[in-house]
């Protein structure tokens, strides 16, 4: 018999790993380069202080891009804010970034917004790159094959300094997703569904790549929905890996190669793609067709169900679930047993680095063009960038939004944890298309948050409660006209 | 090469920095300013972590319930200490919430006993840092999510862990004799409570960390910055 000394084949991660090793260190980790480091104003003014305190400087300014988005306001844009914790934070980072020659996208240059969405727009954001941000959803830029870490305080100040991180390697967990989604299923439905099977723990240790037909077929905005919420199933990273719709969405970006430098970084983009024989550490399948519309009743993003589902028993639920089940139904004021449709909503929020995307306007807006937001409902439409609401604005979507009774706001992280002016009041219940459904997230500490699609948030918002947006706007038949 | 002596500025944001200092620069390769050697490294080894404990019951315990956004609002670290756990802690009017971290009996304790993936959600440092300012120096508990055990690590707060059954033995002599003082050893990887023993685990990269002092990686970070500045030649962006 012979022995098989193939060399089996590696993953993306794996490759970007060994790309980007600086040296192992003594305690078993891999100082890793990070060559992409992206910061905004809530975790790197610490960073810098550490910086002044050891008299260090950054070492690559180039490789760092900056951008403000947790604490502006969405509904004033002249200065000085009206709090002035958030006005001193904007000239904390405006001040870095002018000290140490950092690209800063300020307010007035047309280029602010969501650090995971301004990134991957001005085609900072590239295949085969390693990508650090003080900021747990980092993972997002993993749509494009990047390795993408968020990271703490102390290790931007590591970067800054060093433009390195001290890491562990991660196992890497391949989810298939075959088959073809059902019409009203959508990126978020995916991820939620992910989450809620492999649980909010399930990634602990492992990179996921996201693959299958579904994947194969995903725009680049909904690969970055789903990598956007790796972290809350637990994965410090995810990825899908890259392929000409990838390298479609970067050609003529600001930051992508040009000219002749184009087909090599194509080539070389290509090449970071895993093997066809690569070895994963575990598996996962899913079929498309067994995911519908999903909708969160609880405070942690892994306690949902699908909208023609009924809020699980505690009884059915194994010790663990149970315990945090019960402080889910007391906190949300929700009844095991019953239904997640039909429950009255007070506000809508549709924005954020998960789905505060061009695409997820436009989906959107053709089916609220002509309808009215529930009376007793707030809505609001928080575009993820300058970018994006420059070109929502010129389509016309701010009008159709704003005729509908969605109050059309400016670019930034807004109500997703509601560090700027927009807040829950008192135990409002929120028909959120952001990531977390944490208690208090959304600003009130009572406060209540349903995590659901773009689209079902604007079902929500019209009827005034948890809606099955496939009959409200008659998707199954839109649809099947196209 | 030119060797440029540097003063230290001592500032209040980031105390345990002074451990690091003070080093000595050399003009690298790139003409970026680089530390090259540390004449002193004094990060101070964590073998051993004693105190008294207090349980924070319930699993899935996420960051925005260790320190609430709305207290993030800041450019230091400085004054998060009395916001940890702030929303379970007190209610919307101020008052004082029924919870072990309210009690008087556990005035004072510096170990939180924990359970399972405790510090999910956010990558913000802000809340091992408010914990630490709020006198805990270290967590037992079932599990921790990736990014918070690696932020408290760095700030030299172990995160070990113990079995369910461990863990509910610990809680339980804490609620009955809240006094005890616990030790939990890095070394021998063993917790000790009123005469008990019991085993912990943890990374063994943050044990080998905690106890050479080499904890907060910045010092490795900047060993070597030739081999990070061959890596950024190597690559092709940016």
């Amino acid at each position: 018999m012979l022995l098989n000394l193939t060399i089996m084949g590696k993953t993306l991660f794996h490759k970007v790993w060994e790309d980007h090793a600086v040296r192992k260190l003594p305690n078993g980790q891999t100082q890793l380069f990070i060559g992409t480091h992206l910061i905004h104003e809530v975790t790197s003014p610490q960073a810098f202080g550490m910086l002044g305190d050891l008299g260090l400087s950054v070492k690559y300014p180039q490789r760092t891009f900056a951008t403000v988005d947790h604490i502006v306001p969405t509904n004033e844009t002249l200065e000085p804010y009206s709090d002035p914790l958030a006005q001193a934070m904007i000239e904390e980072l405006r001040k870095n970034c002018a000290d140490n020659d950092i690209t800063f996208f300020d307010t007035n240059t047309g280029m602010q917004g969501v650090v995971h969405i301004v990134g991957p727009e001005q085609g900072i954001t590239q295949p085969g790159t390693t990508i650090a941000c003080g900021d747990s959803h980092t993972a997002t830029h993993g749509a494009f094959g990047a390795i993408a870490f968020g990271i703490g305080t102390s290790q931007v100040r590591d970067v800054l300094a060093t433009q390195s991180l001290a890491l562990s390697e991660l196992k890497v967990r391949r989810i298939n997703v075959s088959g073809k989604l059902g019409p009203g299923v959508y990126a978020k439905d995916v991820i939620l569904h992910i989450i809620r099977v492999l649980g909010v723990n399930g990634g602990l240790g492992y990179a996921y790549e996201y693959g299958g037909e579904v994947f194969d077929r995903f725009t680049m905005e909904e690969r970055m929905t789903v990598c956007n919420m790796s972290i809350e199933g637990g994965a410090r990273c995810g990825y899908v890996n890259p392929d000409q719709t990838t390298f479609d969405y970067l050609k003529g970006r600001p930051y992508s190669p040009k000219g002749a430098e184009w087909d090599t970084a194509v080539e070389r983009w290509a090449s970071f793609a895993s093997d066809a024989d690569a070895q994963y550490d575990d598996v996962y399948n899913i079929d498309a067709a067994d995911i519908k519309p999903t909708v969160t009743w609880g405070i942690n993003p892994a306690q949902a169900i699908f909208i023609d589902e009924k809020m699980p028993l505690l009884d059915e639920l194994d010790s663990h679930d149970r315990a945090t089940a019960q402080e889910a139904y007391e906190y949300m004021s929700l009844t095991e047993g019953a239904p997640i449709r039909g429950q009255k909503i007070d506000v809508a929020f549709i924005g954020s680095c998960t789905n505060g995307r061009l695409s997820d306007l436009e989906e959107v807006a053709q089916y609220v063009k002509g309808k009215k937001v529930s009376a007793h409902v707030k809505a609001i439409v928080v575009p993820g960038s300058q970018v994006v609401a420059k070109i929502a604005i010129e389509k016309g979507l701010d009008k159709i939004f704003s005729e509908a009774g969605f109050e059309w706001r400016a670019a930034g992280c807004s109500m997703c944890l509601a560090m700027n002016p927009d807040k829950l009041i008192g135990n409002q219940l929120c028909a959120s298309s952001s990531n977390r459904n944490f208690k208090g997230r959304q600003g009130s500490p009572t406060g209540r948050t349903l995590l659901m699609s773009p689209v079902m948030v604007a079902a929500a918002a019209i009827t005034g409660e948890v809606t099955d947006a496939r009959e409200l706007f008659n998707q199954t038949a839109t649809i099947a006209a196209v | 090469m030119a060797h440029l002596e540097r003063e230290p500025v001592f500032n209040h944001r980031s105390s345990r920095l002074f451990h690091l200092l003070p080093m000595i620069f050399v003009e690298s390769r790139t003409g970026s300013r680089f530390a090259a050697r540390f004449t002193m490294n004094t990060l101070p080894a964590i073998k051993q972590v004693s105190g008294r404990a207090v349980p924070v019951p319930g699993d899935d315990v996420d960051t925005d319930r260790i320190i609430p956004a709305r207290f993030m609002k800041c450019v230091t670290f400085d004054g998060l200490g009395e916001f940890a756990f702030y929303d379970v802690r007190f209610d919307g009017d101020g008052n004082k919430k029924k919870h072990p971290l309210n009690e008087a009996r556990f005035d004072g304790a510096s170990i939180m006993l924990v359970g399972s993936n405790f510090g999910c959600g956010s990558s913000r440092e802000h809340a091992p840092q408010s914990l630490h300012k709020f006198g805990v120096r270290a967590l037992i508990g079932l599990s921790y999510a990736e990014i918070f055990f690696g932020n408290s690590t760095t700030l030299g707060i172990p995160c070990v862990s113990v079995d369910e059954k461990t863990l509910h033995t610990l809680v339980e002599i804490v609620e009955s004799h809240p006094e005890t003082e616990l030790k939990i050893d890095l070394e021998t990887k063993k917790i000790t409570a009123a005469g008990n023993e019991f085993p912990l685990t943890i990374a063994e990269s943050a044990r080998e960390g905690l106890l050479s002092a080499e904890w907060d990686a910045l010092a490795l970070l900047m060993k070597d910055p030739a081999d990070i500045e061959t890596v950024a030649e190597r690559l092709h962006y940016v």
